[in-house]
């Protein structure tokens, strides 16, 4: 995966745009940041989602976190090996670690989302 | 903005990937590694706690005991050379406004408090000294305070130290030589494993961490943080101050009942407890095991039916017996081991049984 191809939300989703089919995930940062992963929530296909719709939970021993749609969209597969086994997703979270794949209904929010170097700026500024 | 404090260790935990966060006015690491390989290496071989945010309260004077047993509900006066014991500092009404060990040594006697409470505990110490001769010196700042706990500790203090540590009962210390510098060692923790606690003078602290660390890396020694201090205690049914405890629960209540000692003549909080004791029905601190790897946290909603009978106080996903566990406070009716109950988990209702309390206990040789 190449990750200046991605778009992440500042709550630390990213998303592949191709068309308008998108697959939905939490970033790298996001997943080191919880570490300790015990569970993860994610939607049944069909389910519509708006643009900053909570979607599923993950929690680690730490604390449980609300997954938040990027964009809105209809959810066409989500990634049931995850609940599973938790490793796909903090060892690999931007391709076996995929959450949702969505059939985007409107593209509005993708416009206020972030690019590859200004989330890697968020990033460091949330980290201190 | 305030200034946080910062620990004599402070610069090798942020040089080690600790992750600092903002704890009771102290700049503490949660975690260096992972929660769950902290935890283990703690069960398994020992972990190093920087808890030099912990109060540190000497008292002398010739009515040191006397007032010391006027603030605490258990017993100050029959403590022998050496012992450590456990207490609350209730207010008259009962409600707890501190869980603390009180330590006897030689030349004075030491109150370790929780850190989110010390400023609260010295205006109450203030506030009712009026008729005790006795001085109250805070060390906390002065002097660092570190916990070595796991099957490991005795093997690697015992070298550092002029005294010896085998024969050390548990909640027992008494002042050695620590890396040829004054300290304080007891036999004590917050994680349900053996262990020691050392207090030196604050220059001193990095040297001992950093001594410890090295003598036990290939022995699977870890740096530990907050974060598995929590899940260690909580799998001990140790109680927390701010969850298990606060100003609106009795020590009763909190299950506490051997550390208030109602034979006592006076003590703060001791008649509004006596009548807290002949109060029927209770609630009850209980250990629940959750279906499923969902975790409960502080404030969850505890159903039998639709019918709420209590709430969560802790909780979090257990390492040793790999389950979802909580501390609760439910009705009498439903505290006894092997009810079933539901918890409300962010909406959702999540099956769980009452279990007896610790979740873990190590084996003792």
């Amino acid at each position: 995966m190449d990750l200046k191809s991605l778009k992440y939300a500042r709550t630390h989703e990213w998303i592949l745009v191709e068309g308008d089919s998108a697959t939905v995930g939490i970033s790298d940062f996001a997943v080191k940041s919880l570490t300790d992963l015990v569970f993860v929530q994610l939607p049944a296909a069909g389910r519509k989602l708006k643009a900053k719709e909570t979607f599923g939970v993950v929690e680690s021993v730490k604390a449980a976190s609300d997954l938040y749609s990027p964009v809105a969209g209809d959810v066409v597969a989500s990634n049931a090996k995850l609940e599973g086994d938790l490793g796909l997703l903090s060892d690999d979270p931007y391709e076996k670690g995929w959450m949702i794949k969505l059939k985007i209904t409107d593209p509005a929010a993708l416009a206020n989302l972030m690019d590859h170097v200004a989330y890697e700026a968020f990033c460091a500024s949330e980290a201190h | 903005m305030n200034t946080l404090l910062r620990t004599a260790c402070h610069p090798w935990h942020t040089a080690h990937g600790g992750r600092m966060v903002d704890f009771a006015g102290w700049e503490m690491p949660v975690q260096y590694s992972s929660i769950v390989a902290e935890h283990r290496a703690v069960r398994q071989a020992a972990g190093l706690f920087d808890i030099a945010h912990m109060g540190r309260l000497k008292f002398n004077g010739p009515d040191a005991v006397r007032f010391l047993d006027h603030l605490l509900t258990n017993e100050v006066a029959s403590l022998k050379m050496g012992q450590v014991r456990y207490a609350l500092v209730c207010q008259e009404n009962g409600g707890v406004l501190d869980d603390v060990l009180v330590y006897r040594f030689p030349e004075t006697h030491l109150l370790v408090v929780n850190a989110s409470n010390r400023l609260k505990i010295l205006d109450w110490i203030a506030q009712n000294q009026a008729s005790f001769d006795c001085q109250v010196q805070d060390c906390t700042e002065s002097h660092f305070m570190l916990a070595l706990q796991g099957p490991l500790s005795l093997s690697l203090l015992q070298p550092l130290t002029d005294i010896p540590l085998e024969p050390m009962g548990y909640y027992f210390g008494a002042p050695a030589s620590v890396l040829g510098q004054p300290a304080l060692v007891s036999r004590t923790g917050y994680t349900g494993e053996d262990g020691y606690e050392v207090i030196v003078e604050a220059d001193q602290g990095l040297k001992l961490w950093e001594t410890l660390l090295a003598a036990g890396a290939s022995a699977g020694v870890l740096p530990a943080g907050l974060g598995c201090r929590d899940t260690l205690r909580l799998e001990a049914a140790m109680p927390l101050y701010g969850h298990e405890l606060n100003e609106n629960v009795d020590p009763l209540t909190a299950g506490l009942g051997f550390a208030v000692k109602l034979k006592k003549p006076d003590f703060i909080g001791r008649a509004a407890l006596e009548a807290i004791k002949a109060t029927p029905n209770r609630p009850v601190r209980v250990g629940l095991e959750l279906t499923g790897k969902r975790i409960a946290r502080e404030g969850s909603l505890v159903f039998a039916g639709d019918q709420q009978v209590g709430n969560v106080t802790s909780g979090t996903f257990s390492p040793t017996l790999e389950k979802s566990i909580s501390m609760a406070y439910v009705n009498p009716v439903q505290s006894s081991v092997g009810s079933t109950v539901d918890v409300d988990i962010r909406g959702q209702r999540v099956a769980a049984t009452v279990v007896k309390l610790p979740f873990y206990q190590r084996a003792v040789k």
